[in-house]
């Protein structure tokens, strides 16, 4: 059982997607594992032949406890299961800094009978069961996917829902309306093809209560800003996305990711964390980006090795994030690996935004809203759009001095877009 | 399509994007962004569907006319 947080002290095997015998390789997803904050995809680190799966479906399990064992490929005897976690790993997770730049959505219109149909409150609840509603409860539908299943004469409690909480989607009444029909057919998809994913409100905001209570109680932050003009940055956006279509375009959001990473391998002394009272630098540059999660709460899964790939390569990565975010699966490796973590107001949030360290990283740097302002450049005033860059970081780790070069050189990188 | 059909056709790819909103229920004049809560990476995860599904290439500069369902509707008539 990894360790999907700080506080985790235990989990739940949801679900296997493998059998004994199943052959997996790096990467694959064997297990859907329920904690506090939702639930998470499991991927192994290493080739082999499943031997044995030690837990149950539904067995509740302490961190570090064995889930199977795979033969390594070449291997006669089997070795525990080693999940993706490297090996000294600290134990981390998501949620990382502030309260979500987008304010939880209340969910418009459910009935109380739906609200009482929730998993019963408990240390790990099972957040996003998709399968048929729990007795006497009824199933999580949104107000859309209600709507058109009126028109279409369909029943949407009986469909299975991908959304969040595995609620029924407006996608899936469409296509149950189109007759290619996802009514739960139990026999129609192989048992280890589902998936259960998503996270649950109440939950989430436990775990963020928990992560953020420890940084303030541990961490004794200091906090820098600085004001970096984005005219060069997002004139080199504009023409780069001018002769591309949609999906190869870039955000400004990239931009801000790289030059962050290229700051980072410049000054490494942020990237890593706090153990035992003394600082540990990471291996890799693998940043969380602070995702807010609609209905609330948020998450910071990792984007490994920033510093080393193109922007296209991270705005592909950023946008398919994002997306298995909101819908549910996001790996548990991805929850474990981020080294420093980045919040970013997007286009319509605060002017700054200043951080709460995740543990045991050391630092957070975190962008607010891109303005257009008075500046003077040159001797001559005139309008620029300005971004508000803010570290927060660990006095333990680092100083402010330091602190000042590590935001100096991400607005450098900023202002050499074409180097990025 | 007719105004009615690409309303529809907005309207669904939205409800995939904010799957806990129901943007039928939208005033055409209403910022969709504000409407349903949804940042610069879901509008452009919207515009990759809506050009997708229109067969018809979005400059970024016509962004701003896509902000309502209203606006949508005459950008695509």
């Amino acid at each position: 059982m990894p360790s999907l947080g700080a506080d985790m002290e235990s989990g739940k095997l949801a679900q296997w997607l493998v059998k004994p015998g199943s052959k997996v390789r790096k990467g694959d997803v064997i297990a859907v594992v329920e904690t506090h904050k939702g639930a998470f995809e499991i991927d192994v680190f290493i080739e082999g032949v499943v031997s044995e799966l030690c837990a149950k479906e539904g067995e509740e399990l302490p961190v570090g406890a064995l889930l199977a064992r795979i033969a390594a490929a070449g291997e006669e005897l089997a070795a525990p299961a080693r999940t993706a976690e490297p090996p000294q790993a600290p134990p981390q997770a998501p949620p990382p800094a502030l309260p979500p730049a987008a304010p939880p959505s209340p969910p418009a219109a459910t009935p109380p009978a739906e609200r009482a149909a929730k998993a019963p409150a408990g240390p790990i609840p099972a957040p996003a069961k998709a399968p048929p509603a729990l007795a006497g409860g009824r199933k999580k539908v949104s107000p859309a996917a209600r709507r058109r299943a009126e028109e279409l004469g369909i029943d949407p409690e009986t469909l299975e829902g991908t959304g969040i909480d595995g609620s029924v989607t407006l996608a899936n009444v469409e296509l149950a309306g189109a007759g290619g029909g996802r009514h739960r057919t139990p026999a129609a998809e192989p048992a280890e093809l589902k998936r259960r994913t998503g996270f649950d409100p109440d939950q989430m905001r436990q775990a963020i209560a928990a992560a953020m209570s420890r940084s303030k109680r541990e961490i004794p932050h200091y906090y820098l800003g600085s004001t970096i003009d984005m005219a060069r940055a997002l004139g080199f956006l504009e023409s780069y996305n001018k002769e591309r279509p949609p999906e190869a375009r870039l955000l400004p959001a990239v931009m801000l990711l790289k030059a962050t990473a290229l700051a980072l391998r410049d000054m490494p002394q942020f990237n890593g964390f706090w153990e035992d009272g003394r600082f540990r630098k990471a291996d890799g540059i693998h940043i969380g980006w602070a995702i807010a999660l609609r209905g609330g709460g948020l998450i910071a899964p990792a984007i490994r090795h920033v510093d080393d790939r193109s922007l296209a390569d991270l705005m592909e990565a950023l946008r398919d994030l994002v997306g298995r975010a909101r819908g549910g699966g996001i790996r548990g490796s991805e929850m474990m690996e981020p080294t420093f973590t980045v919040t970013s107001m997007g286009d319509r949030g605060a002017e700054s935004v200043y951080g709460v360290i995740y543990p045991p990283q050391v630092a957070i740097l975190g962008f607010g809203r891109a303005v257009e302002r008075p500046w003077v450049v040159d001797g001559q005033i005139v309008a620029r759009p300005l971004v508000t860059a803010s570290l927060a970081a660990d006095h333990r780790a680092s100083d402010g001095h330091g602190g000042s070069l590590f935001l100096a050189a991400v607005d450098r990188y900023l202002q050499e877009p074409e180097t990025l | 399509m007719n105004d009615a059909e690409i309303r529809q056709l907005a309207c669904t790819l939205l409800a995939d994007i904010a799957p806990d909103t129901d943007p039928a229920s939208l005033a055409g004049d209403i910022d969709i962004r504000e409407g349903l809560d949804i940042d610069s990476i879901d509008f452009l995860n919207f515009v990759i569907a809506l050009s997708k599904s229109s067969g018809r290439s979005i400059p970024e500069a016509d962004y701003a006319k896509l902000f309502t369902l209203d606006g949508i509707v005459a950008y695509f008539r």
